[in-house]
């Protein structure tokens, strides 16, 4: 722990590689400046901000407090997984129903086996770590939803003339979907210690932690993502495909043209 | 005769584009009706409001007496089936497309119902196996035309399904379409095509989103 580098003026220093990216947008011009230093000034902020509240949650480590930080982590993840769904008609709670069983179903399975205590310095990096693996692949999941019922409306209609269910009429939608959303974690675990050291592993190594001890962490990451995000985009799909029907489970046409 | 279809008043517009106006029409028991019309004239949307794949804007459809929307919808639509204009075949196989209509209706599939309703469309029953990248168009559009006859609706809806199919093939089609009248089956058929007015008894013409014409045939 003590051989921990970072301290105010090495951060300084370190915004030069921000002045990198931002140089390359201006000769670039890809109009980019704005946005970075802007997306900079935010995760400063937002960090700083974070840094402090988790300081004094750590110190009074109060269970209610500890578990309203928690919900506040997945109440906003499932805001931005909201914001994600380019489906015009759609509702906050889906998202929010998905990301909540997702992470605490998860979390649940790893405070009984005793992985991690309900602690606030276990607790809230954990629900972080799971509701925003859990966001990406709900996000992932609406948009190829979107995109799918667009490129497949022709066979959803055939089956729903035929007589099909709205759930069967898009049964092949809805997994391909499920299927996009898990798949970077499904790969990013094939992958991990070969190509990537994650954070969590990477986190207990720069603290001075055995790497042996920290790969068990690192298993139980992987673990836990891949439950959360077939959880998450499963739950998220099943409730987000009924929203391309009508009351008259007529397919709902979202490029707003009609042949005539 | 019993009156199987009634269309009363029925109008349809999308936005602010009227589609159908005020459109009349009474559908008996065996009929086989034709629509013809310009394109964009509206005949495919009363198929597909007829269909329930549509919701009017105003007016009424009565399936046998009762509101369109007091029925089930799903039974519905396997009671008035509508096919396709250039279909899209689903999954891997013939078997898939087949299948559907079994899974639709909790059924086990029956291979020898199935490769019976492929030699009536002269198709052989190894066809079951073949895979849909292999078809040509004619081979596709008549088994998307079994899916909708494996089981017999009471009313079939056509939308132009000979349009882009050589003669060989347009015959097949036209020929199963007679057998499937003859057992009871009501037809109603969008075409461009002169010569399948000849198989229709009743034939409409729709313009500018209303019924201009309506006469016997035969």
């Amino acid at each position: 722990m003590n051989e921990l580098a970072v301290n105010n003026a090495s951060l300084f220093f370190s915004f030069a590689l921000v002045l990198i990216a931002v140089l390359i947008s201006q000769k670039e011009k890809l109009t980019l400046s704005k946005d970075i230093l802007l997306s900079i000034l935010r995760a400063v902020i937002q960090l700083t901000i974070v840094g402090y509240v988790l300081k004094y949650l750590f110190q009074v480590n109060n269970v209610v407090l500890t578990a309203l930080m928690s919900f506040f982590i997945v109440v906003n993840a499932a805001w931005n997984a909201h914001k994600r769904n380019p489906h015009p008609i759609k509702t906050y709670w889906n998202s929010l129903l998905a990301i909540f069983i997702s992470t605490y179903v998860t979390m649940g399975v790893l405070v009984l086996s005793g992985a991690i205590k309900f602690i606030p310095s276990q607790v809230i990096p954990i629900s972080g770590m799971i509701a925003s693996n859990s966001m990406v692949a709900i996000g992932l999941c609406y948009r190829h939803l979107f995109s799918k019922f667009q490129d497949q409306r022709q066979q959803v209609l055939e089956k729903l003339a035929l007589g099909a269910p709205i759930k069967l009429a898009s049964l092949p939608i809805l997994r391909e979907s499920i299927k996009t959303a898990m798949q970077p974690t499904i790969d990013s675990a094939k992958t991990v210690g070969l190509v990537s050291l994650p954070g969590m592993m990477s986190g207990l190594i720069f603290a001075g932690v055995d790497p042996v001890h920290a790969i068990k962490y690192q298993i139980m990451v992987t673990f836990m993502l891949l439950s959360t995000t077939s959880l998450g985009s499963i739950i998220a799909g099943y409730l987000a495909y009924k929203h391309y029907f009508n009351s008259h489970l007529q397919l709902i046409d979202t490029t707003k043209k009609e042949e005539v | 005769m019993t009156t199987l279809l009634t269309i009363h008043q029925l109008s349809y517009q999308v936005g602010k584009q009227p589609i159908l106006s005020n459109v009349n029409l009474t559908v008996e028991e065996g009929d086989w009706l034709t629509i013809g019309g310009p394109s964009g004239s509206g005949k495919s949307s009363l198929l597909k409001l007829i269909a329930s794949l549509q919701t009017p804007t105003s007016g009424a459809i009565l399936y046998q007496g009762k509101a369109q929307d007091t029925y089930e919808i799903t039974t519905y639509r396997q009671e008035v089936s509508y096919c396709f204009q250039n279909p899209t075949l689903f999954g891997e196989t013939v078997y898939d497309n087949l299948l559907f209509p079994f899974t639709i209706r909790h059924l086990p599939f029956d291979q020898t119902k199935a490769e019976d309703a492929l030699q009536l469309v002269a198709l052989k029953p190894d066809f079951l196996s073949k895979n849909i990248n292999d078809l040509s168009g004619g081979e596709r559009q008549r088994v998307a035309l079994l899916r909708n006859l494996l089981f017999l609706p009471k009313l079939l809806l056509l939308d132009e399904v000979t349009v882009g199919l050589d003669s060989e093939n347009k015959q097949i089609v036209l020929d199963f379409l007679e057998k499937i009248h003859q057992k009871g089956v009501t037809l109603l058929q969008i075409t461009h095509d002169e010569s399948e007015l000849a198989h229709s008894k009743k034939t409409i013409w729709i313009q500018n989103g209303g019924i201009v014409d309506e006469r016997v045939s035969r």
